[in-house]
């Protein structure tokens, strides 16, 4: 069974309607996917348990694609069809590519003369880098139907605060070639600020540092009336996490002198620094224990204050661009309301200290660094899919009482319940009760309660024109439109046939908001009542049903199917269901029903054998098995 | 007349109460709709009605307003997880049938 979640009041959402969304963060290094789940934000694992999915893509020749930490440990090995950091080429022309990437190993051309947008050679063909960042989107859509059980109404991807239109361009393109209805897109700092709660916060000026494993990106966001302006950004696109292993790495070098050094030994050392950067997060001192795969072995410690030390020049090296944002922004730095920490290097406590000193304020660390953004853009992705009652998203009126129609036994069959937000269409099939019918009425209620006579009459109209069929032949499609005016138009429509008819309503017409919650709490106060009054309709109408039938049945071919005993049999069993049809007691008439159907089994099968051969009689077998 | 809730159902559904910061509890219900007659109604609540009944459980009030309840009347609310999905599961007593997709059922 399919597993729900809690929704906010009155948002639950009709059976297979569920309103997924996510929000998605499409970074340089890493990518991730979030969404909002009973309330609560959250990125969501991949079968492993890992969240975060490396934005690397490897085209292999069997034209299969391989994303994410799969395709990066291929990276050193086939470098040609692996490609890294395919963010830093989106939107991009060549003759850009070209600056950005002179040490890059991919070979880029471009297709016709006339556009510049480069591809890159792979051996799976060219690869656009829309195509290319689509390929890790889908992977990410896949992750997160499995995980919601279900297919993603839209979702909110976030980009760099400095992307210009070109650059949103592609990334919009990306995920339209990954099958994601893209709601909007959402700069990073706006949504690292969101994730916080710093849109429904005070007004002011926000500060979002972003240190990534890469690119370090500082913008100033200003908030103004529940909207985010970015008033300005700086950075530096090659200054990340990486450059703080580095300065490990070179000093490991220094201290264990592990001889010639190749590829091999570069990643061993390099996953070493990477461990004790961060056990240093937590611990003042990390040992060392390497054995690596030349022979050479070293142990040694290392403390936090020697750790500082080598990281130091490149925490250092962020205090410029942070001046640089604020003196664009016009802002001074002791007048920033918050700052926000996003990106892994964001942990390392000497940051922390730096970026506190410099702004006089302790920044916000609560939220996992690698995962603010993603979780800000399933913030605003579930406001936009309208999971969010009104107070918090765009006004959106209600159906104050369920729209539905009367069907036999004077029942009411909802179409629209209460509370569904306009505008909605929605649309039933219905058919036909007797045989040879060939008019419907259709009787539009509005109300709770089961029965017709409790609820509101609003419209009646016919459907004329059917063409005579068996009973139950007929489909009758009757759907319900509410605009959002709140217009209700009811159509019928004869599928077989192709027969409509149409009417329009205003439902809430004339109603008084105490005649509303009056005919809401009288389906409260009814409710038990209503249910058994509904049982024993259903079962009055089902009994009328079965003794059209058989008296239709028994008058067509009683005379040549049964003898004198079996019709008498059949007979009483049918006198016994008119008599308890007039008794108010639905269990009695279910029982008199069945004892019907019983009786009645033999009689069924031989008229259904002898339908079969009038159906086959003239025909050949082989006829029927084409 | 009672309703249930299971350990692991008890502990997300505190989780995600404090993760929203407010609401009295939870409220279950049932509400006409869908390929098999009823669907189920999962939601925070603010405000208890008049016609609602309060169940506590695992310290927690589960809210269901009279109608609903004769639907629900029994059910154990569970807290489940088949392979990257999970979520809440109602073990219903009263149904006598599921649509393939067991989000709608009729009584």
């Amino acid at each position: 069974m399919a597993l729900l979640q809690i929704s906010e009041p009155g948002q639950s959402t009709a059976p297979h309607q569920h309103k997924l969304a996510v929000g998605i963060d499409l970074g340089t290094t890493n990518s991730l996917v979030a969404t909002v789940r009973s309330g609560h934000a959250e990125t969501l694992a991949d079968e492993g348990g890992e969240n975060l999915l490396p934005s690397v893509v490897r085209y292999l020749s069997d034209d299969s694609i391989v994303v994410g930490a799969n395709a990066l440990r291929a990276a050193a090995t086939d470098p040609l069809n692996t490609v890294i950091s395919v963010k830093r080429f989106m939107g991009r022309g060549i003759d850009d590519i070209k600056t950005i990437g002179s040490q890059l190993p991919y070979e880029f051309v471009t297709r016709d003369s006339g556009s510049k947008m480069p591809y890159i050679k792979t051996i799976a063909g060219e690869k656009s880098p829309v195509q290319i960042s689509a390929e890790i989107l889908k992977t990410l859509r896949q992750r997160a139907e499995k995980s919601l059980g279900g297919d993603l109404l839209g979702s909110v991807i976030t980009v760099p605060a400095y992307f210009d239109e070109a650059q949103r361009q592609a990334t919009k393109a990306a995920a339209e070639l990954a099958g994601l209805n893209v709601f909007r897109l959402l700069n990073e700092p706006t949504a690292a600020a969101i994730a916080y709660g710093l849109d429904s916060g005070a007004e002011g000026d926000i500060v979002v540092f972003d240190l990534g494993g890469g690119t370090f990106d500082i913008s100033v966001l200003r908030l103004n009336k529940g909207v985010f302006e970015v008033l300005a950004t700086a950075g530096d696109t090659a200054l990340g996490g990486d450059d703080f292993d580095m300065a490990l790495v070179n000093w490991l070098i220094e201290q264990s002198r592990p001889g010639e050094l190749n590829h091999k030994l570069l990643r061993e050392l390099t996953n070493a620094a990477k461990t004790a950067k961060e056990q240093l997060t937590d611990t003042e001192y990390y040992q060392f224990d390497l054995a690596l795969s030349n022979g050479v072995q070293w142990q040694g410690g290392l403390n936090r204050e020697t750790f500082n030390n080598l990281v130091m020049p490149l925490v250092q090296s962020t205090l410029k661009p942070c001046r640089q944002a604020l003196r664009d922004a016009g802002i001074d730095k002791n007048n920033v309301l918050q700052i926000v920490m996003v990106g892994g290097s964001t942990r390392v406590p000497l940051v922390r200290e730096k970026i506190g000193e410099f702004f006089g304020q302790q920044p916000l660390v609560d939220i996992d660094p690698d995962r603010v953004v993603a979780i800000g853009a399933a913030l605003q992705a579930d406001i936009l899919a309208g999971n969010k009652p009104e107070s918090e998203m765009l006004l959106l009126d209600i159906i104050p009482l369920s729209l539905g129609l009367e069907t036999m036994g004077g029942l009411v069959e909802k179409i629209i319940p209460r509370n569904t937000t306009i505008p909605i269409a929605r649309a039933q099939e219905f058919t036909t009760y007797k045989d040879g019918q060939t008019a419907i009425a259709i009787h539009i209620v509005q109300g709770e309660r089961e029965v017709v006579d409790d609820c509101r009459s609003l419209a009646r109209f016919e459907l004329r024109g059917i063409p005579p069929m068996v009973a139950g032949a007929a489909r009758v499609e009757v759907s319900f439109q509410v605009d959002a005016d709140g217009l209700l138009s009811v159509t019928a429509l004869e599928k077989t046939s192709g027969v409509s008819s149409h009417i329009e309503v205003k439902p809430s017409y004339g109603l008084s908001e105490t005649e509303i919650e009056n005919m809401l709490l009288s389906s409260f106060d009814n409710a038990e009542s209503d249910l058994a009054l509904r049982k024993l309709r259903e079962q009055q109408v089902e009994a009328d049903r079965e003794i059209l039938a058989l008296e239709a049945a028994l008058a067509e071919d009683a005379d040549v199917m049964l003898n004198a005993e079996e019709l008498s049999m059949i007979q009483s069993a049918l006198t016994e269901l008119k008599a308890t049809r007039k008794i108010d007691d639905a269990d009695a008439i279910k029982a008199s029903i069945e004892n019907v159907e019983k009786v009645c089994d033999f009689y069924v099968q031989k008229r259904m054998n002898q339908n079969i051969e009038k159906a086959m009689s003239g025909h050949k077998l082989e006829d029927f098995e084409k | 007349m009672s309703v249930t809730m299971t350990n692991s159902a008890a502990d997300r559904v505190r989780a995600f109460l404090e993760s929203r910061g407010k609401g009295v509890g939870l409220r279950l219900g049932v509400r006409p709709s869908g390929c098999s007659g009823m669907a189920y109604v999962l939601e925070f609540t603010d405000n208890i009605e008049e016609v609602d009944e309060v169940f506590e459980d695992h310290g927690l009030k589960i809210i269901i307003d009279k109608k609903s309840l004769l639907y629900l009347n029994g059910t154990e609310l569970d807290y489940t997880k088949e392979g990257l999905n999970e979520g809440f599961k109602f073990n219903n007593p009263n149904i006598s049938g599921e649509c393939g997709c067991g989000e709608s059922f009729t009584v």
